[in-house]
């Protein structure tokens, strides 16, 4: 049964001429044609080389572009200038996006740990009704839902000021940098939340039941027996959802254009307003580095935990 | 003894006071914004310090969808990039998608991360490198280059529920046909592509939605000419014109909320557990 169609068919349909294998005719005689993995790869190559000349290449030349001057020698003008110009912009960023992070990571452990030791049903299913709304939500409406319903004149403060919680004085734009990071979780939080619930869902709840039986907490099974086992799910969504913040470009221009704002606003800045892909692409490098950094802790601590087994 | 049922259901109903505000805090934080754009849509005046809006109406709806205006030939610039998009992701990972799923690869698990890749980088910088080279072949402010742009970032959803769908069918019945003497690619086209149809379908919903509500690509490969309806929504909210985006952004709501309600039904749960495997 696992021996892949072509290998069995080789033989057979010999009579097939060459000119149709195109497209859909991967179950030619491998055999006769070559190596047997040959159609394979003829077959991946196209989408392959659609990831290397319109990814792999610009990303090259981005990380390259970092590190050359305008007549094209090797400098580090560009990382310095970045440095100078847009230092508390890195710091902000790296902020906005580990801050995110971690509310992205509490919110989700909480959703998935109701739904799966939840023990109202009705509240339940309402919650999982419930949560996954932002999801679907393109990042840019969500940016433009969150301008007018932070700002200061927003239904937020309207309400709050018409159920009496706060005077009319009182009301604050949260439209800086809070208003990035709101934003920000509530589009992330269900894409990590629906990642680490199915997780929950899977797992073997013979011992979450051992632990009620012996009288545990459902916050201590939560903590000490459901969330250790989801760990490599939750990092993955999170580190997800870190890349994506990193990208999103449309949340900071929309709702924190001033500075100190993320650095995706800059790099946007240099292009439009100089010209200035040096900088532009140190900046980029800078978030390569960032995104790197995270790739880095993951593997580490995906290998400190294989070794742990 | 008798005095414990009555105990037992206070205690239910006063459960439900934390459990009620929970989820209604979480239900304000989850329906505010969007009860927010939705007033917005139909405001015709609006403005500090009222709560509400003081006049409700559609003329800013009249404007949107006046047969010339500038939202419906965004409207139209978008629908057709997307289903560009999709067609290219088509045809380049349905024969993908049967290679990993059914035939010798080298370096399988290489080559499905590979797809992930424009998905795991921060793209700012790409996009902009991206403009870069298509401005020197002239493919920037072109339809045909916000679609390459488009199709490189939705190939992961292409290519990895395809192969997830193909692997899902069963191989058995691809041997019948070919012990009957149906020739490999009468098997392909008769039996394993209308087997995975749903999965293929709903990998190309994910491209179509994805590219739909596209914006930094297009921001950057799209200039000047390119105008979709992110960006359309994007000019009209930082122009200040929050009916004109609320109208838009509500226009992109549709077909991404339509989908979450359906998506279970093309995506089922044994090509859903092959996915990236």
């Amino acid at each position: 049964m696992s021996a892949p169609l072509p290998t069995e068919a080789a033989g057979r349909p010999a009579a097939l001429p060459r000119s149709r294998g195109g497209d859909g005719a991967p179950a030619l005689p491998a055999a006769r044609t070559g190596p047997d993995w040959l159609w394979g790869v003829l077959l991946v190559l196209p989408a392959l080389a659609m990831v290397a000349l319109f990814f792999l290449y610009p990303l090259g030349l981005s990380a390259v572009s970092a590190f050359q001057g305008r007549d094209g020698g090797w400098t580090l003008a560009n990382v310095v200038k970045a440095f100078e110009l847009y230092s508390l912009d890195m710091a902000f960023t790296l902020a906005i996006v580990l801050l995110s992070s971690a509310l992205v990571a509490v919110l989700s452990v909480a959703i998935g740990g109701y739904l799966t030791l939840g023990e109202n049903r009705v509240a339940v299913t309402l919650l999982r009704w419930l949560y996954r709304w932002p999801l679907f939500i393109p990042f840019i409406v969500a940016a433009q839902m969150m301008r007018s319903f932070l700002a200061k004149n927003g239904l937020m403060n309207n309400l709050l000021i018409g159920g009496g919680v706060i005077e009319p004085l009182q009301a604050a734009s949260l439209l800086d940098w809070r208003g990035v990071v709101v934003t920000f979780v509530w589009k992330q939080t269900p894409f990590v939340a629906l990642m680490v619930a199915g997780a929950m869902a899977s797992l073997d709840r013979s011992t979450i039941e051992a632990a009620r039986d012996l009288g545990a907490g459902r916050l201590r099974i939560l903590a000490e027996i459901v969330v250790p086992q989801v760990r490599p799910t939750l990092v993955v969504g999170l580190i997800l959802s870190f890349v994506t913040m990193l990208s999103v470009m449309s949340v900071p221009m929309m709702i924190n254009p001033n500075s100190p704002t993320m650095i995706t606003v800059d790099m946007a800045y240099r292009i439009n307003a100089h010209g200035d892909y040096g900088v532009a692409n140190a900046l980029g490098f800078v978030s390569y580095a960032m995104a790197g950094l995270v790739g880095w802790f993951y593997l580490r601590h995906g290998v400190r935990q294989g070794g742990a087994r | 003894m008798t005095a414990l049922i009555p105990t037992r259901a206070l205690a239910q109903i006063f459960a439900w006071i934390p459990r009620g505000l929970a989820l209604g805090l979480l239900a304000f934080v989850i329906f505010g914004p969007l009860t927010n754009l939705g007033l917005w849509a139909v405001a015709e005046k609006w403005y500090f310090p009222h709560t509400l809006p003081l006049q409700y109406g559609f003329s800013f709806w009249e404007r949107v969808f006046a047969p010339r205006s500038n939202a419906m030939a965004s409207l139209g610039t978008s629908v057709t990039i997307a289903l560009l998009t999709v067609a290219a992701c088509l045809a380049v990972s349905v024969p993908a998608g049967y290679a990993l799923a059914r035939l010798r690869l080298p370096w399988r698990g290489a080559i499905l991360l590979a797809f992930l890749l424009p998905q795991a980088f921060p793209s700012v910088a790409v996009y902009i490198n991206v403009a870069r080279i298509f401005y020197t072949l002239g493919l920037n402010g072109t339809v045909a280059g916000v679609v390459l742009v488009h199709t490189v970032h939705g190939l992961v959803f292409s290519v990895w529920i395809t192969a997830a769908a193909f692997a899902a069918v069963d191989r058995s019945l691809e041997e019948a046909a070919r012990d009957m003497g149906a020739g490999p690619l009468r098997t392909f086209f008769g039996i394993t592509l209308p087997l995975a149809a749903p999965g293929v379908m709903a990998s190309s919903i994910f491209v179509f939605l994805e590219s739909l509500d596209e914006f930094t690509g297009t921001y950057f490969v799209g200039v000047p000419d390119i105008s979709t309806l992110p960006l359309l929504m994007f000019n009209a909210g930082m122009g200040g014109n929050f009916q004109i985006a609320a109208i838009t952004a509500l226009i992109l709501l549709v077909p991404s909320v339509g989908f979450m309600l359906v998506i279970e039904r093309f995506l089922k749960a044994d090509v859903l557990a092959k996915v990236g495997h």
